[in-house]
């Protein structure tokens, strides 16, 4: 092989740049779930939203039938929306579809995983513990990662500490 | 010799010619009643003749009493949420945050003031602990049911208590409410309106102008 240096240099820049990608990720069955991630709390404050990309790679719907987590009293989904300028949240007592091939996004202003009866504040750069469970794919544990409460994306592992 | 006017167009494109104008007259239209939301959406209290915000009385973090003529003599952002509010509200009051550091030296010559609309369970410790986060001063206030309801009115802020489990009307509830953030001059008078989905570019020229202003 008498490949010049620069020409290896980009393959392997990308390769360091893409394990982030791939290190925050969980995986039940044909569905896969990445960079689960959710705001910091005040020491008061008793809820939060979690965020987080899921896939069904597999050939037929599955649902997000229920979420928990030990640092909380209870995990709820939800949808919310802005309409005429006012802001509305609403629980899905059903869940969430996520259709067969097909990524659905929670993400702040949407759907999202609501952590009711926080047991002690979410301090950023620290991972909460969460157990999702779908209704073909099983159970998956997840970890969110805690970011600044003014993002509104998930950082990148690289830029998660400032 | 038949008529020397043009030959008659097939009626597919005279419909086609009469659709565009159609949608000629939409656009235009609807630009107009944009220009006027705009306008109306910039000086509401001027435009409509209402009394747009006015006196009110609540209860700072620190448990002191603030009136609209504390605040009086410097500008002020003021925004209405709940501590439970788990994304509208700390995304607007982080905007906030960053809105007055792309201001620099001018990013104090403006307060921001949180007003919960959950006064049942936002205490005044609750929401001083809560705008804590936000890193920047941020003047957090609560009041009485009825000192909630009357600069909701006054401000015209739409709240709704929804209870999370329809099954369950008692139970835990979330709070629908008005998401804009109201810029106050110095004299108490509404200067304009940060909409919740409107560009920062958009949001500092406000700012900008309701510091020029006072
Ligand atoms: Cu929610």
């Amino acid at each position: 092989m008498t490949l010049p240096p620069r020409t290896l240099a980009l393959p392997a820049l990308l390769a360091l740049a893409a394990p982030p990608l791939l290190a925050h990720g969980f995986a039940a069955g044909k569905i896969a779930i990445s960079h689960p991630w959710t705001r910091e709390t005040a020491a008061t404050q008793v809820v939060g939203g979690g965020f987080m990309k899921i896939t069904n790679n597999g050939k037929t719907a599955d649902r997000l039938v229920s979420a928990s987590s030990p640092n909380a009293r209870e995990v709820q989904m939800h949808t919310m929306s802005m309409e005429g300028g006012v802001m509305k949240m609403r629980q899905l007592k059903d869940g969430i579809v996520i259709p067969a091939g097909q990524t659905v996004e929670l993400k702040p202003g949407s759907l999202h995983v609501m952590f009711m009866g926080i047991k002690a504040p979410f301090k950023k750069g620290s991972k909460i513990p969460a157990t999702l469970k779908f209704k073909q794919a099983g159970s998956v544990k997840v970890q969110f990662t805690v970011q600044a409460v003014g993002s509104t994306m998930p950082m990148e592992a690289g830029h998660a500490q400032h | 010799m038949p008529s020397i006017d043009p030959a008659p167009e097939n009626p597919m494109a005279q419909l086609r010619k009469l659709l565009w104008i159609a949608v000629a007259v939409a656009v235009l239209l609807g630009g107009i009643l944009y220009i006027g939301a705009e306008r109306a959406g910039q000086r509401p209290a001027a435009q409509n003749g209402l009394n747009f915000g006015g006196p009110f009385t609540l209860t700072a973090a620190d448990g002191s009493v603030l009136t609209d003529k504390t605040l009086a003599g410097k500008p002020y952002a003021i925004f209405f949420g709940f501590t439970r509010c788990p994304d509208v509200c700390p995304t607007t009051l982080s905007r906030m945050a960053r809105l007055r550091k792309a201001l620099g030296k001018d990013g104090d010559k403006f307060a921001i003031v949180f007003v919960s609309v959950d006064p049942d369970r936002d205490k005044p410790a609750d929401i001083g602990e809560y705008v804590k986060l936000f890193e920047t001063p941020i003047i957090a206030a609560t009041g009485t049911d009825a000192q909630i309801a009357a600069i909701r009115k006054s401000y015209g802020i739409y709240v709704a208590k929804v209870p999370l489990d329809p099954a369950d009307p008692k139970g835990d509830y979330t709070i629908d409410h008005t998401a804009g953030v109201f810029l106050m001059d110095a004299k108490g008078q509404l200067s304009s309106i940060i909409d919740h989905a409107e560009a920062d570019e958009m949001a500092i020229a406000k700012l900008k102008r309701l510091i020029a202003e006072s």
